[in-house]
């Protein structure tokens, strides 16, 4: 399936056919549906004559088959690491396969300190970040609205800790996610996601969580996905003072795929982490959009984006930063660094601060560079051939990035798999056995 | 220690090299039989450093006449990587530093690499810290700077230390170090002197590069060679680099006039 230009046109022909072929609105989210279709059908599709989209073709969506994206996903292809349904894996851990189509808590037993939302705590608390986050009228937030009729919603209780894993294989056209956390005062909640694509298909995530004053989330998004699949996804996030949000998020192999990471400190005073990592070849499209609000003073961000671009990929990285006024003595940094591999690849990295504030810190930067001729000769000039050199180099490159994933999702995204997935062959490291591995290491 | 009857190591002959369209080696000519300790010395820019360089098989050079014998095998054919693993080391003048690479596997890979080629038997994660450990002793170098990424951080001196302890580790053959007593305190040269020293046997032949005669108090060569323009102007023994020492470069000058005249 080709990435070649398309008009919005066809684009919003997609939409017009896909809204057409929706099944009537029910279950929980029968009337964010009804909204979402009509704000669907007002919006423009995102085309690349809007500032946001400029850099970035949904032409792949347009390939993909509306009549079965109305179908949506029935049943899942086995992907080895989930079992069907759920599992819990010890004390204050749960594991959540999500396929967007049926209840993800249906027949689960929650662990202790997890709630599910009730129907009026629904109706208050869904969509309140997407709006504090400034997701209102965001295409692919009401594409998700229009089409997603299950959602996964929990509240986790004042100072309990908690595990969750969501995973998720999108084998269909077309997989709308939906979740929202609520986390009380003090709750510390580690999330680790996996996203995959054994099929064409668009998988489309829309998360919210709101972080009470203290609370902490960790949250480490695995996206892994082929060349003719699509990922849009929006994290909305909302902080209270005195909390701590830590988001890694690596994604790798997708036609195209748009990462928005949208951040409130609603008063500041709250500590936020950023990490991500987009590897593209072939003639993939990985885009990450970032948005970081302060509300109040003292809040703190602490921002690397990296990425690694070979063949005809494409990388784009838009980093806003909105410090306005109330929001004095911020700490922000946002840095970001990217490889560039190949002659034909394209890496586009643009900071967007915006500070009114007068006594901020508000650092940031950018890199491009390719593999240092200097350093693969240094290896080489030890026995370590020009492969495994660059192979080495790249790793360590990821490595930052990849060694702050919480532990679960670590083990989702071992370095080989994130090279496999790119849509190049996977390097063997022969000649070295085991040598390579652990070769990587905190640094220094 | 010289040998008429030792193993010739490596025969450098009408080696000519350039980088881009630079020719910046033009005719070098140099004998290095097992047990020898050679010194390369001369002004910047003479083609010290790019001599070593082509001997590694940096990329940059491109060598357009001349051969180089090593072993009786053609070493410009091999890739830097396979002269590393056949036993030619060259000690950086810049160690590079290679951010979350870390070095105790780095040195562990390399010397691997350098094993399979001996035939002998791979090292674990045991027992190669067993064997990094005894080496380390080579250049008192702390076991701390094992954990960190490969030079990321390292004060020159440290630099020096870790290409010394991969010299130890991997038992070249053939040892090129490039100027590896700039950067050095006193204490530090010392320390890698005696380590070079050390490692240099019976079996190897060693080139030392490098500006100053300080390096040469520390370790005595058995050749002293003096380069300028791209070619070995004059061999001769320790004594030769004292009269450097001495009278300065400014005669290799007046000498290369002479030659370029005549």
């Amino acid at each position: 399936m080709g990435l070649s230009t398309v008009s919005a046109q066809s684009l919003s022909g997609w939409t017009s056919d896909l809204l057409a072929r929706l099944p009537a609105p029910s279950g929980p989210l029968a009337a964010v549906q009804e909204r979402g279709r009509k704000a669907l059908a007002a919006l423009p599709a995102p085309s690349r004559r809007q500032e946001a989209w400029r850099f970035t073709d949904l032409a792949l969506l347009v390939g993909l088959d509306p009549n079965s994206s109305a179908a949506l996903s029935r049943g899942d292809a086995t992907d080895g690491l989930a079992p069907q349904g759920t599992s819990q894996s010890g004390p204050g851990s749960l594991r959540l396969k999500l396929d967007g189509s049926s209840d993800p808590l249906a027949g689960v037993c929650l662990p202790a300190g997890v709630s599910p939302l009730s129907e009026s705590e629904l109706g208050l608390a869904l969509g309140h970040t997407l709006a504090a986050t400034g997701c209102e009228q965001h295409w692919p937030v009401e594409l998700n609205h229009a089409c997603a009729s299950q959602l996964l919603a929990l509240r986790i209780a004042s100072r309990s800790q908690v595990s969750l894993e969501l995973v998720s294989d999108a084998a269909a056209e077309l997989r709308p996610l939906r979740v929202l956390l609520i986390l009380e005062e003090k709750a510390q909640v580690q999330l680790c996601q996996r996203l995959t694509a054994s099929a064409a298909g668009l998988t489309s995530l829309v998360l919210e969580a709101h972080l009470g004053r203290g609370a902490r989330l960790e949250h480490g998004l695995v996206a892994l996905g082929q060349p003719d699949a699509a990922l849009i996804a929006h994290l909305a996030l909302e902080q209270e003072p005195e909390s701590d949000v830590s988001l890694v998020a690596v994604s790798a192999g997708w036609g195209v795929s748009r990462l928005e990471p949208r951040i409130v400190q609603v008063d500041g005073s709250a500590t936020t982490t950023l990490r991500g990592l987009q590897v593209v070849a072939g003639d993939q499209i990985a885009d990450t959009h970032s948005h970081m609000a302060f509300g109040g003073p003292e809040g703190q961000l602490d921002q690397l984006h990296k990425a690694v671009a070979d063949g005809r990929g494409r990388s784009v990285f838009n980093g806003a930063v909105r410090v306005p006024r109330a929001a004095q003595r911020t700490n922000a940094a946002q840095l970001s660094r990217s490889l560039l591999l190949s002659d034909r690849a394209r890496i586009d990295t643009k900071p967007e601060l915006e500070i009114v504030a007068d006594d901020v810190r508000c650092a940031h930067g950018a890199t491009v560079s390719c593999l240092q001729q200097d350093e693969l000769f240094y290896l080489q000039s030890r026995g370590i051939a020009a492969d495994q050199a660059s192979a080495l180099l790249k790793r360590a490159f990821c490595e930052e990035v990849l060694r702050e994933l919480p532990a679960p999702a670590r083990l989702w995204c071992p370095f080989e798999r994130l090279l496999a997935a790119d849509g190049s062959e996977a390097r063997p490291v022969d000649g070295l056995g085991s040598g390579l591995e652990g070769l990587v290491g905190e640094g220094g | 220690m010289i040998r008429p009857d030792a193993d010739v190591l490596l025969e450098i002959s009408g080696l000519h090299a350039r980088v881009e369209d630079k020719a910046i080696l033009k005719g070098v000519n140099l004998t290095l039989r097992a047990g020898e300790i050679h010194a390369v010395m001369g002004r910047n820019g003479s083609g010290k450093s790019t001599l070593s360089k082509v001997l590694a098989g940096h990329p940059a050079y491109t060598v357009t006449d001349g051969t180089v014998t090593y072993r009786g095998q053609n070493l410009l054919e091999l890739s830097p990587e396979e002269r590393a693993r056949v036993g030619v080391f060259l000690g950086f003048q810049y160690p590079v530093e290679i951010p979350g690479v870390s070095n105790l596997e780095f040195l562990r890979v390399a010397t691997n690499a350098r094993r399979v080629q001996l035939d002998q038997e791979e090292l674990d994660t045991f027992a190669f810290e067993d064997l990094v450990r005894e080496r380390l002793k080579v250049v008192q170098m702390d076991p701390a700077f094992l954990d960190r990424s490969v030079n990321e951080g390292f004060s020159g001196g440290e630099k020096k230390r870790n290409e010394i302890l991969q010299m130890a580790l991997l038992e070249p053959l053939v040892a090129i170090l490039d100027e590896t007593d700039s950067g050095l305190d006193i204490d530090a040269l010392r320390i890698v002197a005696a380590g070079v020293s050390q490692l240099a046997t019976a079996d190897t032949a060693t080139l030392l590069i490098t500006h100053y005669q300080r390096l040469l108090e520390a370790i005595t060569p058995d050749f002293v060679h003096v380069m300028a323009a791209g070619r070995i102007l004059r061999t001769g023994g320790r004594e030769l680099a004292l009269e450097l020492e001495e009278r300065g470069y400014d005669w290799v000058d007046q000498e290369l006039a002479a030659l370029e005249l005549g």
